[in-house]
């Protein structure tokens, strides 16, 4: 089935939604409200002619440094490029932006065999938190904490949003832009206190290849 | 007098762990009652990793996923690419790819059947299913030169073509020029006459396995009625590849959302009736058969249609050397491609295939840069793991490495 007709079997089924399908090369993306989240999945799961019986993963996505360059590469077409990297300005985080974080679900129908992309802004801010659907696809229980864990996005009514994939007592959310790739704390032994103790890192993040951009017709 | 729970500690250390896996039970008497899975000790951040780098630097990591199917985990990663930049290999890479995804796919599975069986007490499975994984490992050295981890998967193709040769054993002081000559009697040829000499012994070795355990008694006490799924919970939980046939559901994306050739390959999709340990062992060692079937009409399809193996255009694929040495344009791509690497369109794609353990998908994201802004894997035995508390409860404690065994966990892409 084209991927026309599948948007529009969805536009009839939730046609009281506030919906925005995203343009996209290969899946369909639907865009919804944080406030439908719940309504929209139980009818996604449970019509028939949807019948979205499987959520695949569930992935958030920190929007902090979205399309911003070390080299502005069009710039330097005229001027040439200078030798050192400019390291990307990160916002100061507590700047709230609305459109900081978002959550992406990845959802699989078995008797239908299509697949559909929820997409929801959290429209919380500190903590950023989307309701949980945990209740409606159980698969989402670890999906959920993983992203807590690594994002710091709070899923509301989640039965046990604890950490997953960090360290014991760690401090952070380290998949969010403004968290160093080079961490905070590394772990080394000590020999005067003859254990294994926690210090502030050594290293500092040295970009390797300066991240660019280039469009279209930059190169074709 | 009452009697209290008892909680226990299992791992992150401990054999049956399939890595590590520390499990806090609690137990009354033998039978457990909760279960809770501590994981994330093999954590290294790799999609954090992969946003730093350009695109075809992060190949190499993706091996490092699911270290026992490496290949495998690569190409999620390339399709995703592929997709956004909407290229498509040649039908020859498409059928390489095929075909070490099913080579994969054995050594996947011979390595959980081997170690399922050593886990509940069937030894010699063990060294039999090594044996074979051996041959196969040679497969991917002569094609990458790496045993396991290849990154042979480029965006656009292969690395290189299949190669001409095997590489041979030696005769040296420890092993006479006699031995060397059993050794080498499949190495005479090319990669494909290894694999075929391979694929024609196979299924007889399935059967030997098969022999060793499909109608054992102490097998079928130790896998039938264990860890049972409904197929309505299988959906529920997100469970994809075997864990969700052996519940019954015809399900796999070879089939029903196939990509590269899958849909001109002929193969059969075993399912199993009761969702149980059992059952899931019988589906994939059904799985083996299959897949052996499918190399088999690969190296034919192969043997028949020489081709290029990546595609022409220089900013994804690299220049012939033989060109940059006298080629300035080549030598200038081969010269970006390598430190800057290519810019990708500004999207985001979800693509999975059907891995060996189930369905093994990567979410890219990408606002044009150079490397991607945002990588998420999504690996099949997280959400498999995700269950093993309910599949557990009510059971004995040595059900519990029974189940352990039949999800087939890998700690490389739980815990990423």
């Amino acid at each position: 089935m084209d991927k026309n007709s599948n948007i529009n079997i969805i536009k009839n089924k939730l046609a009281e939604f506030n919906l925005a399908f995203l343009d996209n090369q290969q899946n369909v993306i639907l865009q919804i409200d944080q406030a439908n989240l719940i309504n929209v999945c139980k009818i996604l799961k449970t019509d028939s002619g949807l019948d979205y019986s499987m959520l695949i993963d569930v992935c958030a996505v920190d929007y902090l440094t979205y399309g911003e360059a070390d080299w502005i590469t069009n710039d330097a077409t005229k001027s040439g490029y200078s030798r050192a990297v400019k390291q990307t300005i990160i916002p100061d985080a507590d700047e709230t932006f609305l459109k900081r974080f978002a959550v992406f679900y990845q959802l699989l129908s078995i008797s239908h065999n299509k697949r559909l992309t929820l997409k929801v802004f959290t429209t919380e801010i500190n903590p950023p938190s989307v309701p949980s659907i945990n209740k409606i696809w159980n698969s989402a229980n670890w999906f959920e904490r993983e992203a807590f864990d690594l994002m710091g996005i709070h899923f509301k009514g989640h039965p046990n949003l604890t950490r997953i994939l960090t360290d014991y007592g760690f401090i952070g959310h380290p998949f969010r832009k403004d968290f160093p790739t080079n961490g905070n704390l590394e772990v080394v032994y000590d020999e005067d206190k003859e254990q294994v103790i926690y210090q502030p890192v050594s290293i500092s993040t040295r970009p390797s290849v300066p991240k660019v951009i280039r469009d279209k017709n930059d190169r074709k | 007098m009452t009697e209290s729970n008892l909680t226990i500690n299992f791992g992150p250390q401990h054999p049956a762990a399939h890595g590590v896996l520390r499990l806090i039970i609690e137990m009354d008497g033998e039978v457990v009652k909760n279960l809770d899975p501590h994981i994330g000790l093999l954590h290294r951040g790799t999609e954090k990793l992969a946003e730093i780098k350009p695109y075809n630097h992060s190949i190499g990591y993706m091996d490092r996923m699911d270290y026992v199917s490496m290949m495998c985990c690569e190409h999620p990663y390339v399709l995703a690419i592929e997709k956004l930049l909407d290229i498509t290999p040649p039908k020859r890479a498409q059928y390489i790819r095929v075909m070490f995804d099913e080579i994969t796919r054995l050594m996947n599975h011979l390595l959980w059947l081997g170690c399922h069986g050593l886990d509940i007490g069937a030894m010699a499975l063990f060294l039999y299913c090594f044996r074979e994984r051996e041959d196969l490992y040679d497969c991917y050295e002569a094609v990458s030169g790496a045993r396991m981890h290849a990154t042979y998967y480029r965006p656009g193709g292969v690395y290189r073509d299949l190669p001409d040769q095997m590489p041979k054993y030696q005769a040296n002081r420890y092993i006479s020029e006699k031995k060397v000559k059993r050794l080498n009697y499949n190495r005479e040829g090319s990669l494909l006459d290894f694999i075929d000499d391979f694929t024609a012994r196979f299924p007889s070795l399935v059967d030997e396995y098969e022999t060793l355990l499909t109608d054992n008694r102490i097998w079928k006490q130790r896998t039938v009625d264990i860890g049972v799924v409904t197929p309505e919970r299988a959906k529920d939980l997100g469970f994809t590849g075997p864990m969700l046939r052996g519940s019954g559901i015809q399900w796999d994306l070879r089939r029903k959302q196939p990509y590269e050739v899958y849909e001109e390959l002929d193969f059969l999709i075993p399912i199993g009736l009761n969702g149980d340990c059992y059952d899931r062992y019988l589906v994939r060692v059904e799985e083996m058969r299959q897949s052996n079937n499918i190399i088999q009409q690969c190296t034919q399809w192969l043997r028949d249609n020489p081709g290029p193996v990546i595609i022409e255009d220089n900013r994804y694929a690299s220049p012939k050397r033989s060109d940059m040495k006298h080629d300035m344009e080549s030598l200038i791509y081969h010269f970006k491609l390598f430190t800057e690497g290519y810019s990708v369109p500004k999207g985001e794609v979800y693509s999975a295939i059907e891995h060996p353990k189930g369905e093994f998908g990567v979410f890219l994201m990408s606002d044009g840069a150079n490397m991607p802004y945002r990588m998420k894997v999504r690996p099949p035995s997280f959400a498999h793991l995700a269950a093993i508390d309910e599949m557990s409860k009510g059971h004995m404690l040595a059900d519990v490495v029974s189940i352990i065994g039949t999800l087939d966990i890998v700690f490389g892409e739980i815990d990423r």
